[in-house]
């Protein structure tokens, strides 16, 4: 049995909208779950559910053995970091960082420990007795960070906490919190909308759509085998090239090029998929690209153009390139790092 | 140049204006130094008389009223026990009213939202006479809380409750609720001292309506001990005219400026918390 498991939830609020299909999911101890997906897909309904903010309309959810759908959130062991921080504005840092435990009834001396420790490992030790607004972004999301810690809960909650950082610090407390999840071990559910941070923080992603979990996997299973056409172009970046064709015994054809690979497809009209960096530059390439835009980025260039159809295709080579805007060039597909996808359902076909 | 005119301009209508709210208050301090004699001879005075310790003296201790049994003392702390008594339950009710109608999405909190919020057509004034009647009919005339009980609902502090606790955000709850707190402790941990600055503002209004009441006490109250402030400035020192005696103006001037202590205090002091709230964004 997991440590945390959802079990078919379906979330339907009061005016009828339906947020969460029947999702099902096993969360292990320690594991960092990540719930991905564009906004008003749901993930964060999911993640509200589990702490408890959100009535379950159907299904159930088990924490360490325990049903807790109708338990209260303050008893159901888990804490949760908010996207705006939610500190209490009244109350200096070691008060935000205590309230909980006060409310639990523990003894003074053992808050004091407890918000003292969290406060040396968090280094906001200095600010305690600073109130929030005095705080720089960076300190908040700390104190906010240290308050879910100093409860030792079971699961840690994160709704989109990086959001409100500028690009640098993003990138900072985005491995501090990995660092902190991994010495710790606290099984963890980080919602957010950046790939990257998805990318980069969970040990498994659920790539959430339309209420319905498209997608679940290490996030390089989800990177190389996208299970739909959703979940190829929400991952990734640049965005996957997409073009429309047609399987025809075996063989993809669009209007303007044809792969040589047996694909083993039945004959069907499909979407096939390839990312920016499974192309390459060559005399003899099945798609000849009008170019439109370079984007020169130091470490790579990525090349926007048109091919015959004028479908536009992106193209990804590393370092400083050679290429000129209007300069019309070929380049071939590495059909083994293909995705093909239906085109009425956008589900993956091999 | 331009900037000197504009500043000279400005400042000259400050001090019009300080001087429009304060010269009244000078002149009914400065008559009520002098003899009475010498304000029904010259007039209003603007200088200081030397009659002051003996005036107010006088006001605070000398008994008044058709029995001669209540004094101006006792009136202000008459007054000041309506007042505060009004302003605070109305503090806490409409704080408590108003979190139940924001928090506890209750069936037909809205309906009665609005309901609470059209008394506000239905003054003291309008209703006096059923307001009476209720009064009377549990016994409370010549009682404080016959005073004070029929003023404390309050649709206007009910409405800038409200106002206030739809603004605090919604994830403060959450993380409240996730931290422990049941809706009492949501309402005196967070929302209280979230309102402080809001709850002195209401507490002053209501203070200063409380105790500017008129016509309520006065149809309230037959018993002199239960007179107010405001009552007795028609009533005390009034006596002497149907006697032989001079009019006592110089006393009604200090009794006057003495009524509008209590208010001027209550100002003063919660001003800090004011003060406090507009520096401090602690939301």
């Amino acid at each position: 049995m997991s440590f945390l498991e959802l079990k078919n939830i379906t979330k339907v609020y009061p005016n009828g909208t339906k947020a969460i299909n029947e999702t099902s999911l096993n969360i292990e101890y320690g594991e960092f779950m990540v719930f991905v997906g564009p906004s008003g897909c749901g993930k964060s309904t999911l993640l509200r559910m589990i702490a408890g903010l959100e009535d379950i309309t159907e299904g159930e959810i088990d924490l360490d053995g325990k049903t807790i759908n109708k338990i209260d959130p303050s008893e159901r062991d888990v804490a949760m970091v908010f996207q705006n921080y939610a500190l209490y504005p009244h109350m200096n840092v070691y008060k935000n960082l205590s309230y909980g435990l006060k409310n639990r009834g523990e003894s003074k001396e053992n808050i004091d420990n407890k918000v003292k420790e969290v406060a040396e490992l968090l280094e906001i030790k200095e600010y305690l007795q600073r109130k929030p607004a005095q705080l720089s972004g960076g300190q908040r999301q700390r104190v906010a960070m240290g308050r879910a810690i100093v409860r030792n809960p079971k699961v840690f909650l994160f709704d989109e906490p990086l959001s409100n950082l500028d690009a640098k610090l993003r990138g900072q407390v985005r491995i501090e919190i990995k660092k902190l999840q991994q010495s710790m071990n606290v099984t963890s559910v980080f919602v957010t909308h950046d790939q990257v941070e998805a990318m980069t923080l969970g040990d498994r992603l659920a790539v959430i759509n339309n209420g319905v979990i498209e997608q679940l996997g290490t996030p390089i299973e989800v990177y190389e085998k996208p299970a739909s056409k959703f979940v190829g172009e929400f991952i990734g970046s640049p965005q996957m090239n997409f073009v429309n064709g047609a399987i025809n015994n075996n063989n993809f054809e669009s209007s303007s090029f044809k792969l040589n690979k047996d694909l083993n497809i039945d004959n069907a009209s499909v979407v096939l998929g390839f990312r920016a960096e499974d192309l390459n530059l060559k005399e003899e390439g099945e798609i000849s690209l009008t170019i439109d835009i370079i984007e020169k980025l130091g470490s790579d260039s990525i090349i926007y153009g048109r091919d015959k159809d004028g479908q536009s295709i992106c193209y990804k080579e590393s370092g400083n390139t050679k290429l000129e805007v209007g300069e019309i060039i070929n380049i071939s597909l590495d059909v083994d790092a293909v995705h093909i996808f239906d085109e009425k359902t956008g589900k993956r076909l091999n | 140049m331009n900037k000197r005119i504009v500043q000279f301009l400005s400042h000259t209508i400050l001090i019009l204006g300080v001087l429009l709210m304060v010269v009244p208050i000078w002149i009914a301090f400065a008559s009520s130094t002098h003899e009475n004699v010498t304000i029904l001879k010259e007039g209003m005075q603007w200088g200081l008389g030397d009659q002051l310790v003996r005036n107010y003296n006088e006001v605070l201790n000398q008994k008044g009223g058709f029995s001669q049994e209540i004094t101006a003392t006792r009136m202000f702390i008459n007054s000041f026990i309506m007042a505060f008594g009004i302003a605070s339950i109305k503090v806490i009710i409409s704080s408590m009213s108003a979190y139940a109608i924001v928090y506890f999405r209750f069936k037909l909190a809205v309906p009665l939202f609005w309901l609470i919020f059209i008394t506000l057509l239905v003054p003291l004034e309008v209703r006096i006479l059923p307001s009476y009647q209720v009064v009377s009919d549990l016994n409370l005339t010549n009682s404080y809380t016959g005073l004070i009980l029929p003023l404390v609902a309050s649709a206007t502090a009910t409405f800038f409750f409200r106002q206030f606790y739809k603004s605090v955000p919604d994830e403060l709850l959450e993380a409240a609720k996730l931290d422990g707190a049941n809706s009492w402790k949501f309402f005196i941990d967070f929302l209280v001292p979230l309102s402080k600055t809001m709850i002195a503002a209401m507490f002053i209004f209501m203070f200063v309506y409380g105790y500017s009441q008129y016509l309520w006490p006065l149809i309230m109250t037959t018993d002199e001990k239960y007179w107010t402030v405001v009552m007795g400035m028609k009533i005390i020192f009034q006596e002497s005219y149907e006697g032989g005696n001079l009019p006592r103006v110089a006393e009604r001037f200090a009794y006057i400026i003495l009524s509008m202590i209590p208010p001027i205090l209550v100002v003063v002091f919660l001003q800090r918390w004011f003060i406090k709230g507009l520096i401090q964004t602690e939301k």
